[in-house]
């Protein structure tokens, strides 16, 4: 489920003409349709129905304008709307008041809502840190649950500001989609699950196995690569979800279940008898997780990145929600700890924020090893172990750039 | 005395017939064991009978309630019926039920969509059922907005200010057509309503709640989820699906060129796309078309594209009633001496409609089951619920209960439209029978 790549980016290197467009969905930097979509700006007033008001702060100004042109010279309003409307997505979050953060519509441990509609995980997180960070209030997010096809479209179409939401950082979503993946928060990879009964000890030795395999996804083209570069052959069983998937699998459809490692370990969580099953060691992608925003506002992009950053940092000098108030109050002997927490230095400031903004965020929900923990960790009935996301100094990938 | 010793004077009590040939013996002959392959049949069907339910009554029943995950659950069923036993977690429909049904609606809120749901059954009564009072049919008319307002909150002056279209729809066509004729009035009918939505509505609306701001706290779509969320789509469908298909089918029917173009060119085209493709224009699509920060809400997108989609349907299905009627009612008519609107309303359309009833309500169940399909967008209705409350690892691995429940509410929707349409159709019989 986590990597599904959806339809589209293997698909996008053609946004020539209109139709083109149209046909890859994902298109949002298209210039003749772009042109279009501006051209019909005219229609906002009556289309921006229900109670909701307008999103954007900055636009107000050009909306006022438009409720008296409406269609009459809606076309020059709109040229002129867009050069203004296209910078500034903090600005807009600042305006707006809240943070709209595009998540999955469910996955264990990293996007879920509780009992009381409240959404946690690990990936949910990040969102409140950056709420946290750029509105003082980690309760100021919305979320637009998002699915592996309508993902991108809801961060190109400007539907939310930041896309956290187990999104494999690949070339093609990076260049040709045109968004900017700000890091990694979580370095996963495909693996496999079998039934130990089946005595296998290495994804070698599953020559002509069944495998139950999502549809549509990176997963899928990822084990195709790998058992083709292995000789040896296989047998998929297609299927729609990691629900189907598990119902599938323990029903004996398919011998090996495979998608990414940490959804196999969610997975395997769930068995009456989670020790008749066994992992295999191989790992046979990369799948660097990890937030998004769109191309061309760095501003946003640095803001986003940093927040990570300070997370992880936060975690690797040692400052957790149990001695951050006390550290923020008066600076100490680390002059990075100092410059993180704002009690010396201004970098907030070049961010357009204040001098406590990591603190913030780090407030919001502990550092990241706290997050990883809380949500995801070994004490959790996922469990997941630290591995290539421990931090750099103990082994793992987990590196955040000084904050300096 | 008499030779009659042999007559008897008195009458013999009435004796029970013979086993085999009343009550259930006799109702299990007769339906059950007629003949050899229907006794084997018979047989047959409660062996399957019987494995079906041996499956599934003890997992529906042994269960637990109480436990908060589906680790517990397994320990409060091992504990209550024994270390091989396995049953439903109903417990997941205890802590989430409230979310199925109601999505994230805040909790403090729910007596609105409760009380619009209730209202919605009072609106629809006179409709369902003529003997009612024909006063109720003013709540009818008013429930759309009023329905709006509820769910979505916000100030009232937002439909007041949309019913005052309507108004002003209907009185030019009542007023203006002796200043403009037939066409002229009809033609005023619908542009003086637009007009007044583009230009003015927003603005008198402001004004109004400035003046007099009354309004309730307003809940935006992307709480709205669960079942509430398919009832809201599935009825704005099916109320509006209905007269824009009989529009529709008139339209395919009529003989002024432009018009018949136009409705068929609409019913081919949207018959001819799956439905999950006019959502996914709605959800992804379009927010290319829109500029960029435009607040063109989710729910309504897919509302007007389910609307849409069921209209055609519709459309087609009034026709087959149309087709279905002699010629002769149409010259009945025209021999009355009755204009168009008035022959279509009084002899035409009534009959039409009778004949197509059950295909309506097919087509009716069908679209609120579609309603499901908008999971695939992201929207949380409940299937998409299902799954969000997987992901909470407390619930992860439960999917028999949720689609249960789920099918079962779905059921009780559908199997009431269902009955509906059978009375509808006993009460208008006119045949011989």
């Amino acid at each position: 489920m986590r990597s599904d790549a959806g339809i589209l980016p293997e698909s996008a290197s053609y946004h020539r003409s209109i139709g083109d467009c149209v046909l890859d969905l994902m298109v949002r930097n298209c210039p003749n349709l772009r042109a279009l979509g501006i051209s019909m700006r005219g229609t906002k007033t009556i289309l921006a129905f229900g109670p909701k008001s307008s999103r954007k702060g900055t636009d107000h100004q050009e909306e006022v304008k438009m409720k008296k042109s409406v269609f009459l010279g809606a076309l020059t309003v709109a040229g002129l709307a867009a050069g203004l409307a296209s910078a500034g997505t903090m600005d807009d979050v600042k305006a707006k008041g809240f943070l709209q953060c595009g998540v999955s519509t469910g996955l264990v441990g990293f996007a879920a809502p509780d009992a009381n509609g409240e959404w946690d995980g690990f990936d949910v997180s990040v969102c409140r840190a950056i709420a946290a960070a750029v509105l003082g209030d980690a309760k100021a997010v919305k979320f637009t649950p998002t699915t592996g096809k309508t993902r991108f479209t809801a961060l190109a179409s400007g539907e939310v500001d930041v896309l956290a939401r187990n999104t494999t950082w690949t070339f093609s979503r990076d260049v040709d989609l045109k968004f900017t993946f700000i890091g990694v928060n979580y370095y996963d990879g495909q693996g496999f699950m079998v039934p130990k009964a089946l005595g296998v000890a290495s994804a070698k030795d599953l020559d002509g196995a069944t495998v139950c395999i999502q549809t549509g996804t990176t997963t899928e083209l990822n084990l195709a690569d790998y058992f083709r570069a292995n000789n040896i052959k296989y047998e998929p069983v297609p299927i729609e979800t990691n629900a189907e998937a598990q119902q599938q699998y323990l029903a004996g459809a398919c011998d090996v279940y495979t998608t990414d490692a940490s959804g196999l370990a969610a997975t395997r969580a769930t068995f009456e008898n989670p020790g008749d099953h066994v992992l295999l060691p191989e790992i046979i992608s990369k799948e660097p997780l990890g937030p998004l925003v769109r191309h061309g506002d760095d501003q946003w992009a640095d803001l986003v990145k940093w927040t990570l950053n300070a997370l992880i940092s936060a975690e690797e000098l040692g400052v957790t929600s149990a001695n951050l108030a006390e550290m923020s109050k008066a600076p100490g002997n680390n002059p990075e700890i100092n410059r993180l927490l704002g009690t010396e230095g201004d970098l907030g400031s070049m961010l357009g924020l204040d001098k406590a903004w990591a603190a913030r965020a780090i407030a919001a929900g502990g550092n990241y090893g706290e997050i990883f923990a809380r949500n995801i960790g070994e004490a959790t009935s996922i469990g997941l172990a630290r591995g290539l996301n421990a931090q750099w100094a103990n082994g793992g990938l987990i590196y955040s750039p000084p904050f300096r | 005395m008499t030779n009659t010793s042999y007559v008897r004077t008195e009458m013999l009590p009435e004796k029970a017939p013979p086993l085999a040939q009343a009550g259930a013996v006799k109702w299990m002959r007769e339906n059950l064991f007629s003949s050899i392959p229907n006794a084997i049949l018979t047989l047959l069907a409660l062996f399957f009978l019987y494995k079906a339910l041996a499956g599934t009554l003890p997992w529906i029943f042994q269960s637990s309630m109480t436990a908060d995950s589906l680790g517990g659950c397994r320990d409060a069923i091992k504990a209550a019926y024994g270390e091989d036993a396995s049953g439903a977690c109903w417990a997941v429909i205890r802590e989430r039920y409230h979310q199925l049904l109601f999505g994230f609606y805040p909790s403090e809120l729910y007596w609105r969509p409760i009380l619009a749901f209730v209202l919605m059954l009072v609106a629809i009564a006179p409709v369902l059922y003529d003997t009612l009072p024909r006063r109720i049919l003013w709540l009818t008319a008013v429930y759309p907005f009023l329905a709006f307002w509820l769910l979505w909150g916000g100030s009232v002056w937002l439909p007041i200010s949309i019913i005052l279209g309507f108004v002003i729809g209907g009185l030019a066509a009542v007023y203006l057509s002796n200043l403009l004729g037939t066409l002229g009035s009809t033609l005023a009918a619908i542009l003086l309503p637009i007009l007044w939505w583009m230009l003015l509505a927003g603005v008198f609306a402001d004004a109004m709640q400035s003046i007099l701001p009354i309004g309730i706290e307003s809940v935006e779509s992307a709480m709205f989820g669960g079942f509430m969320l398919s009832v809201t789509i599935g009825i704005t469908g099916i109320a509006l699906s209905l007269p824009i298909g009989i529009f529709l089918a008139l339209g395919r029917q009529s003989n002024l060129l432009i018009i018949r173009s136009l409705c068929i060119g609409f019913i081919e085209f949207i018959r001819g796309v799956p439905l999950i493709t006019l959502l996914f224009v709605a959800s992804t699509l379009l927010n290319y078309f829109l500029p960029p920060g435009t607040n063109f809400d989710i729910i309504l997108r897919v509302m007007i594209m389910v609307t849409l989609f069921a209209s055609a349907y519709m459309a087609e299905v009034i026709r087959g009633g149309l087709a279905a009627l002699p010629k002769g009612q149409y010259e009945a008519a025209d021999a009355l001496g009755l204009d168009y609107w008035k022959s279509m309303r009084l002899i035409i359309m009534p009959q039409a409609l009778k004949i197509a009833i059950p295909s309506i309500v097919s087509n009716f169940i069908g679209l609120f089951k579609d309603t499901t399909l908008v999971s695939i967008i992201g929207l949380l209705d409940p299937i998409g619920l299902s799954n969000a409350i997987r992901a909470d690892s407390n619930w992860n691995g439960i999917v028999w209960e949720l689609y249960g429940f789920i099918a079962l509410m779905f059921w009780v929707v559908c199997f009431s439209m269902s009955r509906y349409s059978m009375y509808l159709e006993r009460k208008l019989q006119t045949g011989h029978s």
